[in-house]
């Protein structure tokens, strides 16, 4: 289509520039033209959360933007949580703890832990569920779910202080 | 999504002149909560979409008392109520910016949106409308300014002309000793759509023993969100208590005109006006003794 337009950005601490089309969601972006699968589409209307990115910083849903709306913009996916060498500590919890089944809502639920423990080191089981109320999932259950964020929670703490 | 062209214009008078020019439906994009999914499942039709989110004016908030709250039309619940001086003296306006939807859409859905969209349940629209917000609009012929208990005229309609566009959202500084509260009832109490909501600000006098003005919002009960003017009137002069809010309830109770569907009968509708207003005006009251 003539209709393309150049986006960049900053995905995951690397300097992207892509085509869109406008009306393509920020969601097919990733997952068609960028090959960034880890966010899912559950709804495409912004109510499960499985397609939960940062925008700079923030917790969005990708389903709900238009990919033309990342231009100049730092977006972190669930690709951008491990290293090569280890998982992310929200990412070891939730394998820890039994956070999954199925998996689909994984990476949403995993991105928006971040998002709330970058803000709440040490939430309360009322702040976790309350902040988590935009992901669903349909097979794990929600108590392991925020065992999963506790557990991250400790991990992440204790990171910070360091070896003993 | 069908195909449209895109425009992200940084200042009024380009996006008005962009208006004025283009042939074809234009809609304007602030967080897009609502947007995208009326554009994806087909409701409306676009040939440009304009992201407003670049202009300045529409991006800030701003207090002071003269002015009072000026609320962009484009900026999100969650910069809303990480707002000081919202967070010191709004609080019908906090209660709705953190009800709205989950923290995800909450970093994107904007008060200017929610009330251009026009819903009879808008729970921003609701909590304005009891702070008496006057809407700032600009278009090719000019500035005005629409009361915002004008601006929704039906379910998905306001009042803006073709090529006019919301730019921000004024609400008078509080009196003294008065207290608001922005209340709704959902059967899950997050990511949910008001079955019913009730706005409400009081004024009570120095010896917070007579209400000097009062304003009530009714929500999800008519094609648009409602002022109930003669049930705030019923308040005036009162002291507060049980029975006077009691007495506003049963008037709000028949100015509204709801209608069943999926979230809730005419009838659930009509009593839960009733407890909500009550416990809206209570709550209103006992935060303007608070602040006093
Ligand atoms: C999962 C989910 C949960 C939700 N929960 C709630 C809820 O609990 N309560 C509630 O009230 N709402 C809820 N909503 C709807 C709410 O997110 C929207 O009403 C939001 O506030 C609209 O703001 P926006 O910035 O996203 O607007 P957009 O979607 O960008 O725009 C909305 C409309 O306003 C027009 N528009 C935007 N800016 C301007 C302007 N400056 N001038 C003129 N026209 C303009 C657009 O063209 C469009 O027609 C929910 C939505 C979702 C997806
Ligand atoms: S796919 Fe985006 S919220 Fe469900
Ligand atoms: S693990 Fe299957 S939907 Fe959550």
């Amino acid at each position: 289509m003539s209709n393309k337009r150049v986006v960049s950005s900053t995905i995951n601490g690397q300097q992207v520039e892509f085509l869109t089309e406008p009306q393509q969601s920020l969601l097919e972006c990733l997952r068609d033209t960028l090959g960034l699968t880890g966010s899912k589409e559950g709804c495409n209307d912004g109510n499960c959360g499985a397609c939960s990115v940062l925008i700079n910083n923030r917790l969005v849903n990708a389903c709900l933007m238009l990919g033309i709306e990342i231009d100049g913009k730092d977006v972190v996916t669930v690709e951008g949580l491990a290293n090569v060498h280890e998982l992310h500590p929200v990412q070891e919890a939730f394998v820890l703890e039994d956070g999954l089944q199925c998996g689909y809502c994984t990476p949403g639920f995993i991105v928006a832990t971040k998002a709330l423990l970058d803000r709440n080191a040490n939430p309360t089981e009322d702040e976790i569920r309350f902040w988590l109320a935009g992901n669903l999932c349909r097979c794990t259950g929600y108590d392991k779910i925020v065992r999963s964020v506790r557990l991250a929670s400790q991990l992440m703490n204790d990171a910070k202080e360091g070896p003993q | 999504m069908k195909t449209f062209d895109y425009e992200a214009p940084v200042t009024i008078d380009q996006t008005i002149t962009m208006m004025s020019k283009t042939h074809g439906q234009i809609l304007l994009l602030a967080g897009g909560t609502d947007l995208l999914v009326q554009l994806r499942s087909g409701n409306k039709d676009v040939d440009l979409v304009i992201d407003v989110k670049g202009i300045p004016e529409l991006n800030q908030i701003s207090y002071d008392e003269l002015s009072g709250l000026i609320i962009g039309a484009a900026v999100p619940c969650s910069q809303i109520y990480e707002s000081q001086p919202v967070l010191e003296k709004f609080p019908a306006i906090i209660d709705a910016a953190t009800i709205i939807g989950g923290k995800a859409i909450q970093n994107r859905a904007s008060f200017g949106g929610n009330l251009c969209n026009a819903s009879p349940s808008g729970d921003a629209i609701g909590a304005m409308m009891s702070l008496g917000a006057i809407c700032n609009v600009v278009g090719s012929e000019g500035a005005r300014n629409i009361p915002i208990e004008e601006f929704c005229i039906a379910p998905g309609k306001n009042a803006l002309e073709t090529g006019e566009m919301l730019i921000s959202i004024q609400i008078p500084s509080p009196r003294p000793n008065s207290g608001s509260h922005y209340i709704r009832f959902t059967p899950r109490a997050e990511m949910d759509i008001a079955v019913a909501g009730v706005g409400a600000s009081i004024e009570l006098d120095s010896n917070l023993d007579q209400i000097l003005s009062a304003r009530i919002a009714l929500v999800a009960v008519a094609p648009t969100p409602l002022l109930a003017t003669e049930a705030a009137e019923s308040l005036i002069g009162q002291e507060p208590s049980g029975p006077i809010f009691e007495k506003a309830a049963n008037i709000a109770k028949q100015t509204i005109r709801p209608i069943t569907d999926v979230r809730g009968s005419a009838s659930q509708r009509k009593h839960l006006i009733g407890v909500l207003t009550r416990r809206c005006l209570d709550i209103a009251v006992n935060r303007a003794v608070q602040v006093s």
